[in-house]
């Protein structure tokens, strides 16, 4: 059964975005050929791997690649450091707040994703209310150029994904046994070392699992580099999506896409294994 | 040869190894220590015994360190502890959930505390090995907790916890988790750990079975305030209030008016019947109202009227075979239910009474406490 899942929702999709990378642009609809409608055997042997001979030809597709992994890896790292403490405050939490507290953290999901980022072009442009309330408490002259650099990405990606971060770690610091401080404690452990021998390698499953929930999505992230970016930050979904939609190109979008997915799926199976890993060791 | 009894409580010189001086603690409004005085020795197992909520957990946490007195003295061998964070103190602690780290193997969770004293290589693994070996732990010292039983994980936890050589081991409910034959024969075995390596044990229980077991002195606690510290004989043959008698094993409680006749001879009057005799150091005024405590095992149970005192009649209202002994409801002409015990010394004998029979129960004038409350 889940196999069936697999194959129409991933598989399936999959073979025909390969198909189409494996094609030729045209002035057509749909605009690549050869199609179904020139025969399976002809369509076959008209295919070939010239796009993906193409991406690496043109150094805008491994730079934008790389761009996209160092950001996404950047920021994963932020909403680590960030998600981290907030996880374990609310771990910590007394009970009666948790359920509260999880809300709120649930809360801006509520809202379109959309409206949340442009939201924030409001916040960071240079009239934006951060620049207005730091001018009127005086910390600034002039005005920051935060909106469209890449500081402006790593606020937005981290602002975005910051809930799949710390629902892992907290899920994890919370089943955390407090007599297991305790106990480390009474064995000779100062409180800072009883966090780095006891909690932050039993939360260590949390930990990979937020990082790999945001970094995967990161990856690929287009509607925060394009709307906060600007034209300086290069990332792969932005160029996926001019070559789809500007370019009109849909054999080489697809190529693009092919490789980002290869990319994508090497953590992905580290995830995997990861949680299996896990579910050994809890068995 | 003559054999000197462990008792350094009764030795006026003898330096305590814990002495709490009028602790008191407070969390909020709650009182959960009540001005508490108490002196523990060294070597000596020490049972910390009462119902939940009776404060029993919150001192063993202040020897920890996890917790710290409002008010009063707390001191380690002569030195005053208040305030030592719990990885300072030459205390350690096992905890009733075990708390065993689950990333750790059995043997680095044994080598845990020794590690971060910063104990020298070869001097750690003599330790553990001499730790898996004292808990028959040998095989398993390279699985994870998961991986062993109940009983098994009981053991590690307490090689973790004796592993450092403290000077005082604190266990809280260390046997709760176990089931009853299994507790048995654990109680027995740290007995002899406690024995072996000469540890001063304080243990926390709400099992009054499993304190006689285990304890040279046990500690009876109700509403953050001790009632009574005694050995196991003492504090079952001569509980020194109605709450101590009650909570450990059973008893029969007879309330009455009582006066003096002759020396350390009390009569009481009972609801009208033949007044009952019973011996007692405590020196009641005339008329003053006594609880005499009768432990089950101590009356007699006889179809005809024995000799001597303390003879009532009643009738049988229940029976219950427990294999070893057998105890007898006796219902009195007021109603009150007395408990009589007795062994089932025979194999095969013809049970002389049954249910409804008319019977008479009688004690002898020591058998029974007089308590004032």
């Amino acid at each position: 059964m889940p196999y069936l899942w697999l194959l129409t929702l991933f598989l399936i999709p999959f073979v025909i975005v390969f198909k189409i990378a494996l094609s030729d642009a045209a002035l057509a609809i749909p605009p690549y050929m050869p199609t179904m409608k020139d025969g399976l055997s002809a369509m076959l042997s008209q295919l070939d791997f010239e796009n993906f001979v193409f991406l690496t030809e043109d150094d805008l597709y491994w730079k934008a690649y790389l761009s996209s992994l160092k950001i996404a890896f950047i920021s994963t790292v932020l909403t680590l450091l960030l998600g981290y403490p907030i996880a374990y405050a609310m771990a910590r939490a007394p009970h009666e707040w948790r359920a509260t507290l999880m809300m709120l953290i649930i809360l801006p999901f509520w809202t379109s994703f959309l409206i949340r980022v442009y939201a924030w072009v409001g916040i960071l442009s240079t009239e934006g209310l951060l620049n207005r309330f730091l001018f009127w408490i005086g910390a600034i002259s002039e005005p920051l150029m935060i909106l469209n650099t890449s500081t402006a990405v790593y606020i937005g990606i981290v602002y975005t994904y910051i809930p799949f971060m710390i629902l892992p770690i907290y899920a994890a610091l919370e089943r955390l046994d407090a007599s297991l401080i305790e106990a480390a404690e009474d064995l000779g452990c100062s409180r800072v070392k009883a966090f780095w021998l006891i909690t932050i390698p039993l939360s260590k499953g949390g930990i990979i699992a937020g990082c790999f929930l945001v970094f995967i999505p990161a990856l690929g992230e287009f509607v925060i580099p394009s709307l906060l970016g600007g034209s300086g930050t290069l990332m792969i979904g932005k160029v996926l999506f001019e070559e789809f939609f500007s370019n009109r190109d849909w054999p080489v979008a697809s190529a693009v896409a092919v490789i980002l997915l290869i990319i994508l799926i090497i953590p992905i199976i580290l995830f995997q294994r990861n949680e299996q890993r896990q579910q050994e060791a809890e068995g | 040869m003559v054999e000197t009894v462990f008792e350094p409580w009764s030795d006026p010189n003898a330096d305590p190894l814990i002495s709490f001086k009028n602790v008191t603690k407070f969390f909020g409004d709650f009182v959960a220590i009540d001005d508490l005085t108490l002196d523990i020795f060294e070597r000596e197992f020490f049972a910390l015994l009462g119902p939940s909520g009776c404060g029993k957990t919150t001192m063993m946490r202040m020897l920890a360190g996890f917790e710290n007195p409002t008010s009063g003295s707390m001191s380690l061998s002569g030195h005053d502890i208040a305030g030592i964070p719990p990885n300072k103190r030459a205390v350690n602690m096992m905890f009733q959930s075990y708390a065993l780290f689950p990333h750790l193997s059995v043997w680095e969770n044994i080598a845990f505390g020794l590690r971060r004293d910063g104990v020298a290589k070869d001097v750690l693994h003599t330790r553990v090995e001499e730790m898996l070996k004292l808990t028959r732990l040998e095989k398993f010292g390279r699985r994870k907790p998961h991986q062993i039983s109940g009983g098994q994980r009981q053991r590690v936890a307490l090689a973790r916890s004796l592993a450092k050589a403290p000077k005082l081991l604190l266990l809280d409910e260390p046997l709760g988790a176990l089931d009853k034959k299994l507790r048995q024969e654990t109680q027995f075995e740290l007995m002899d750990i406690q024995e072996q390596t000469g540890t001063t044990f304080v243990i926390v229980t709400h099992d009054q079975e499993e304190a006689m077991t285990v304890a040279s002195r046990v500690a009876v606690m109700d509403e953050g305030r001790i009632i009574q510290v005694a050995t196991p004989e003492k504090i079952y043959e001569g509980p020194n209030s109605v709450y101590v008698a009650d909570f450990i094993g059973d008893v029969n409680i007879l309330t009455g008016p009582v006066k003096a006749v002759g020396a350390d001879t009390y009569l009481l009057d009972f609801d009208g019947m033949e007044p009952m005799t019973a011996a007692s150091d405590r020196t009641f005024a005339e008329g003053a109202t006594a609880h005499l405590a009768i432990r089950p095992e101590k009356i007699g149970i006889h179809v005809e009227r024995p000799e001597g005192p303390n003879s009532v009649q009643g009738k049988v209202l229940d029976i219950a075979y427990l294999g070893n002994l057998s105890t007898y409801h006796v219902q009195l002409p007021n109603g009150q239910i007395i408990k009589a015990q007795t062994a089932n010394t025979r194999r095969v004998s013809r049970r002389a009474f049954t249910w409804e029979d008319p019977v008479w129960v009688s004690w002898s004038a020591t058998a029974g406490v007089l308590l004032d409350r």
